[in-house]
């Protein structure tokens, strides 16, 4: 009985769906953007060449462009340059040696290894010990520490993950639409880069079969009961990821297309940080405040327990994971 | 002096891993070594708090039996501030890397001095 509204293209939720998955060009309307000039200039990057012949021509007609192989390239007989680089190589290692020389000075003056009584161990981490299991409910008091009392840390960290993604996806991502000669020649290189790796290899994909399995069900293991032992979103979130690297290596786009895309990435991540981010401040909120939570804590080592920490180590393995095979698929071709 | 060094040696080791790295950014030429070198200067920092976190003859510090006492289980902040590096040095390693790919596909080169040059070139014409 679902019937689309009558103004369903003016809506808001249209319009945040829109913004999530990227159709709008934001900068369409307000910032004037200059067009790259040039398409192709005779450099052997024409749209149609597909056979790998004109590839590999093409390939060495760039490399003679390269300044070794320019005439009058020849470092060594620069005098100067030779004596400078021998100068800088002198003091680079005076420097390193002194640095560490001051370094192991400092170390003679640290308090002994493994004494109780070093000023580190102060009355914060006590505090932790003493009263991590009845503030937090979990079990394992490093895990109470970074998603309970510096939980907005690891709110940063998980921002500063999802802005490297963005960064890396600026910098390594190839425009289907573009037509300048770089995005031209990254797009071919992109597409020949697996030519001389067998495809559908079956000893890979056997093997993958087996073990792909195994490796996402330890990841959301480790996800799931990061505060009752050692792990948590991190490191599962890391697991999880190699997982669908695997996957993705031995069977290639068209099968984690079917269920991984741009679109996913984006969801995903906006949805965890999202939740993180109120979540917390919902916490924060009623701590400060003196207020009741209502979040229960649950008994201590069972699996519902500790209150939020739960959801948020999902949140934070989502993230990871996510961050982790995007930081692979734009590596290897530029694109999710 | 040594003594005390022999006692430390966990530091030691890390502050020497952490001068390799150290030389390695500064005298290699190539970006990617340099990214090594940073990397293993990531590692030395982890290697010294996890050893400034430890107290020898306790346990992690996951509760069991409800034991509290501080005296059973060791320091758990210097885990998480671990922790926190490896998550930061994780994303500067992919946007280093980044960066790199797209200077080699600009230059031609991983050479930082052949890239410069290039640079210069580029600007002469």
């Amino acid at each position: 009985m679902s019937r689309k509204k009558d103004n369903y293209d003016q809506s808001r939720w249209l319009k945040f769906k829109n913004w999530v998955d990227g159709d709008v060009d934001l900068l369409a309307k307000g910032m004037e953007a200059r067009v790259p000039d040039g398409n192709t200039d005779g450099s052997g990057w024409t749209h149609g060449a597909q056979s790998l012949e004109a590839y590999e021509a093409a390939q060495e007609e760039e490399l003679k462009k390269l300044p070794i192989f320019a005439k009058g390239f020849d470092p060594s007989v620069d005098h100067g340059l030779a004596l400078f680089r021998k100068f800088y190589r002198f003091l680079s290692v005076l420097l390193c040696g002194s640095l560490i020389l001051v370094l192991l000075w400092t170390v003679a003056y640290l308090p002994i290894f493994g004494n109780a009584g070093n000023p580190d161990n102060n009355e914060v981490s006590a505090r932790y010990i003493e009263r991590g299991l009845q503030e937090t409910g979990a079990v394992n008091i490093v895990t109470g520490m970074i998603l309970d009392y510096r939980a907005f840390d690891t709110f940063g960290e998980s921002c500063v993950l999802f802005i490297a993604s963005c960064c890396v996806l600026v910098l390594l991502r190839i425009d289907a639409s573009s037509k300048d000669k770089q995005t031209e020649k990254r797009r071919k290189e992109a597409a020949y880069d697996r030519l001389y790796e067998p495809k559908n290899d079956i000893i890979l994909q056997k093997c993958a079969c087996i073990l792909v399995p195994v490796i996402l069900i330890f990841g959301i293991y480790i996800v799931l009961n990061g505060h009752l032992s050692p792990g948590g979103g991190f490191s599962g979130g890391a697991v999880l990821g190699s997982g669908l690297i695997l996957y993705l290596n031995a069977f290639g786009f068209q099968k984690t297309e079917r269920f991984f895309t741009e679109t996913v990435y984006r969801r995903t991540t906006l949805c965890a940080l999202t939740f993180y981010c109120l979540a917390k401040s919902y916490s924060f909120f009623t701590g400060a405040n003196h207020l009741d939570s209502g979040i229960p804590l649950g008994t201590p080592g069972a699996i519902l327990s500790s209150g939020l920490i739960l959801p948020l180590n999902i949140c934070v393995g989502l993230v990871v994971a996510c961050t982790m095979y995007a930081f692979y698929t734009l590596f290897r071709k530029g694109g999710m | 002096m040594l003594e005390h060094m022999a006692l430390n040696m966990e530091e030691t080791v890390s502050v020497i891993l952490f001068g390799i790295g150290f030389t390695i950014l500064l005298l290699h030429q190539n970006l990617i070594k340099k990214i090594m070198g940073m990397n293993i200067m990531d590692t030395a920092v982890y290697l010294f708090l996890a050893a400034k976190g430890y107290i020898s003859d306790r346990m992690v510090p996951i509760v069991v039996d409800g034991i509290q006492d501080v005296s059973a289980y060791i320091n758990p902040v210097p885990s998480g501030l671990v922790l926190t590096g490896i998550v930061v040095s994780v994303s500067t390693t992919a946007l280093m890397l980044a960066l790199t790919i797209r200077l080699y596909e600009r230059y031609g080169s991983l050479d930082l001095d052949q890239i410069l040059l290039r640079v210069k070139e580029d600007e002469r014409t």
